[in-house]
């Protein structure tokens, strides 16, 4: 039972491993942010640092398996530990797991510590279920004011985010389904949800963010790779949750201008 | 076998029960108590597994029509995934290991007569039996079970108009959550007080078994977590049924706008996993407790580092009430708050990780015996590490943005705090079915379901962590409408196999529980050569269960192979050995 043992769990052990080096489509999607990069580097860190602990733990269980298994020799090792023993591996373990993380501290700093910069093309991003809206301030960079009271889901675009039209600011405000922003220009977030919890989830970007209700969040990402990017709600907000999805393009500059000046010409 | 020296009368005895109500109902033997809670987990963990079973189905069939049920629609999806958590973390996990368990074995394994309260314990039981009942009322009532998820958060869970399944469904979820609540609080108290006051002569704190530090540890876990959940409970139901807004702020549901304005849906979530993170313990603690002392008891070796194990029990318990926020990283939280929560949770690693080296240090130079508990201690083992090394990512902030909500979670949580659990609740079902029925548990049948769910576990979860990391999310009724989630669905399909594999596996333990009350061979007092205080004792025991003595403690729990001693192990009521005491 023992040999058993040591080969149910080395082989477990082994084939969970080895799906690490065969299976790169199953690893983090492309990254196409100035985040990602850092953030993959830090995973596969964790990854390598985390691998080696799991294939040594289950290793040495196996092999301790086997060859203490009960024979009609064997006598077991009378002994009620060893304190030096003991403070070795707390002491081990710590540094392993608060250098690992005080490691990663600078990453998470400048995905939320840190604001966008001035100058950073500002989108507010609405949940609601079971569909996202993205509104563009327009050429005065100012966006219009919003009311919950005239919300109206069912008409889309503008009224789906309540926007006020008696405001001057919102006169230039462009509300569109499908998110559009230049490649290599920061982005910032400003993420509402009008019923429940969203989560706004671009896993190209490696940007991900709850939409609180009650709440206008602020947050941040960069763009380097011109493409079509998935979108996806990843807070349960309803019966509807698995559909809601949606389309990040990240496009040149000029092309940007130009669907911005388009939906600009739509609206008067 | 060696029973010691009894000395004295126990102060604590009640008269046994004649007729079958206050025999096998309404009774105050801590024994039943314990056999109740343990069947309404199994009854529980046999519905909730279904429900999984159907959700498998589901994810790689969607249009299937099922007999009985139908199609499943994607709000029935989140219904049953919403009950499959409720039922598994309540009236699996906390149920069985400390309810059924804790209760039968502590004031034995302490050498009381019973629990502190036993009217306590009595209602204590019939309140969380009946939370049972309110909670599977749910699925019969117009609407059906709520759509929330085991997390209930608002405003989805506080708006009755936010889905269906949110209406009477919805609050009878928050009514059973709230009724076990009192159930757990009033067990928690029920647990210390025993441990505190009614331990044997001699059988000092530090001569315990680690099971029940244990059990005592998760008790006051349970005291501290369950009365802020049950507040956290009192409050939604008011939101939902009093027009209060503690956790809605002004909020527009299908076009109307809800009478609520000015609360935080992030207070809900503070409270809530207050009392989640604690929860994980509450669930892991007994089965931790239980694997140390089967390691030693089978590897015929003391544990290595009783003390280690005793601190590093209270460490996570004391840590495991500073991390609550590692579930919060993406709510909107602050980014500082998120980062101290992270530091945190990276250290009650520390502690997990040293039990981890003393299962290892135990078995290592041990003579090891490969009985059906034995079997399930070792996979427990290998389970908690597998599950344990996917912790430091996501108690990363910044590598929670990918995985937050991904099945990569799925997988982390249901290796650790599920599987490893539930293999902590065979084990200890192996171990004590003896004792408790007086026969022995068919070790084949044992066998056959040890690999099944052993492999079969691996073949569910180790897959499931790569189709997190692609970004695959969770409560997705359906992988079809998102392009990067469909291009995975091979893997869901090869976890669905595995799942139903593993699930037809569990009828082999089902089937091996009850035959074996009937059909096993006859246990003797104690079959496993143990030395704590239960094997000391009849099987099954009396009612005082030490038959109106009252057992006295010479030693600690785990003097196996002393040198020099007649036997490989020495029972704590054998005074002969007291010169090997620690």
């Amino acid at each position: 039972m023992g040999l058993v043992l040591l080969v149910v769990i080395w082989l477990i052990t082994f084939v969970s491993a080895f799906l690490f080096f065969v299976k790169p489509n199953w690893w983090l999607p492309h990254g196409a942010s100035t985040a990602a990069a850092g953030i993959d580097h830090h995973f596969t860190l964790s990854f390598i640092l985390m691998g080696i602990v799991f294939v040594a733990a289950q290793v040495v269980l196996g092999l301790f398996a086997w060859k203490y298994r009960e024979q009609a020799s064997s006598k077991a090792h009378y002994t009620h530990g060893n304190n030096k023993l003991e403070f070795a591996w707390t002491v081990l373990t710590a540094v392993l797991f608060i250098g690992l993380n005080w490691a990663s501290k600078p990453l998470w700093a400048s995905e939320r510590f840190d604001a966008a910069h001035a100058g950073a093309l500002q989108v507010e991003v609405t949940g609601m279920q079971f569909q996202w809206y993205f509104r563009y301030a327009g050429p005065d960079g100012k966006f219009g004011a919003t009311k919950l009271e005239l919300v109206d889901p069912s008409a889309g675009g503008e009224s789906a985010v309540g926007l006020d039209t008696t405001d001057p600011a919102s006169k230039d405000d462009v509300v569109t389904g499908t998110m559009y922003v230049p490649v290599n220009r920061e982005v910032e977030v400003i993420l509402k949800a009008h019923d429940v919890i969203h989560s706004f989830f671009v896993p190209g970007m490696r940007f991900k963010q709850d939409a609180v209700p009650g709440l206008a969040i602020h947050m941040h990402f960069t763009p380097i790779e011109t493409g079509d990017y998935e979108i996806a709600c990843a807070e349960l907000c309803g019966m509807g949750h698995y559909k809601m999805h949606g389309m990040l393009k990240v496009v040149s500059q000029e092309e940007f201008d130009k669907w911005l000046a388009a939906r600009e010409a739509e609206k008067q | 076998m060696a029973t010691g020296e009894f000395a004295g009368h126990l102060p604590h005895a009640h008269a046994a029960p004649q007729g079958f109500i206050r025999k096998w109902v309404f009774s105050l033997d801590h024994k039943v108590i314990g056999l109740q809670y343990y069947f309404l987990a199994l009854t529980a963990v046999f519905v909730g597994m279904l429900l999984s079973l159907l959700m498998r189905i589901h994810l790689i069939w969607p249009n299937l029509s099922l007999p009985l049920i139908g199609e499943i629609k994607p709000e029935t999806y989140l219904s049953l995934l919403t009950m499959h958590g409720t039922i598994m973390v309540f009236f699996v996990l906390t149920t069985a290991p400390q309810g059924g368990f804790g209760n039968y074995f502590l004031p034995i394994q302490i050498g009381a007569a019973d629990m502190a309260f036993p009217v306590l314990n009595m209602l204590s039981f019939w309140v969380t039996f009946l939370a049972f009942v309110v909670l599977v009322a749910a699925f019969f009532v117009t609407g059906g079970a709520p759509l929330h998820g085991w997390t209930g958060y608002p405003p989805l869970s506080a708006l009755q108009s936010a889905g269906t399944g949110q209406g009477l469904g919805a609050d009878l979820w928050v009514i059973s959550i709230a009724l076990f609540c009192l159930g757990a609080l009033m067990s928690a108290l029920n647990f210390i007080t025993t441990t505190l006051d009614m331990r044997a002569k001699g059988m000092s704190l530090m001569r315990m078994p680690l099971t029940c530090w244990a059990w005592f540890i998760t008790a006051i876990l349970g005291l501290l977590a369950f009365g802020v959940l049950l507040s956290a409970g009192i409050l939604l139901l008011l939101d939902r049924n009093a027009g209060t807004s503690f956790y809605v702020p002004l909020v527009v549901v299908n076009g109307q706008v809800a009478a609520h304005k000015g609360g935080s849906p992030l207070l809900w979530q503070h409270l809530f996993w207050f009392f989640g993170h604690p929860e994980v313990y509450i669930a892991i603690l007994p089965a931790m407790g239980l694997c140390s002392q089967l390691v030693s008891v089978f590897s015929r070796k003391p544990i290595f580092g009783y003390k280690a194990m005793v601190y590093a029990m209270l460490s996570i318990g004391i840590l495991g009430f500073m991390v609550w926020g590692h579930h919060m990283f993406m709510s909107g939280m602050s980014p500082y708050t998120a980062f101290a929560f992270s530091v945190m949770t990276m250290a009650i690693g520390v502690p997990s990780a040293i039990k981890t080296f003393n299962w290892l240090g135990t078995l290592w130079g041990g003579k090891i015996r490969f009985t059906p508990p034995m079997l399930f201690a070792i996979g427990f083992v290998s389970l908690f590490v597998s599950g344990g090394i996917s912790g430091p990512f996501l108690a990363q902030p910044v590598l929670d943005i990918p995985l937050h909500e991904t099945y990569f979670v799925i997988a982390h949580f249901h290796l650790i705090m599920g599987v490893a659990s539930i293999f902590g609740i065979f084990a200890a079902t192996y171990y004590w079915f003896p004792k408790m029925f007086g026969r022995m548990m068919n070790e084949r049948m044992a066998q056959i379901h040890f690999w099944v769910s052993f492999v079969g576990t691996y073949a569910v979860f180790m897959p499931m962590h790569y189709y997190g990391m692609a970004a695959a999310l969770r409560r997705y009724s359906q992988s079809t409408e998102v392009a990067y989630m469909r291009d995975l669905l091979p893997l869901q399909q090869f976890i669905t196999a595995a799942a139903i594999v593993t699930i037809a596996g569990q009828f082999v333990f089902l089937f091996n529980l009850f035959w074996s009350m009937k059909y096993g061979k006859q246990a003797s007092d104690n079959p496993w050569e143990a030395t704590t205080l239960e094997w000391t004792t009849a099987t099954p025991p009396p009612h005082d269960n030490f038959a109106g003595r009252t057992p006295v403690v010479y030693h600690g729990p785990y003097e196996y192979s002393v040198p020099g001693a007649p036997n490989d192990f020495v029972m704590q009521t054998d005074p002969a050995m007291e010169k090997v005491s620690h």
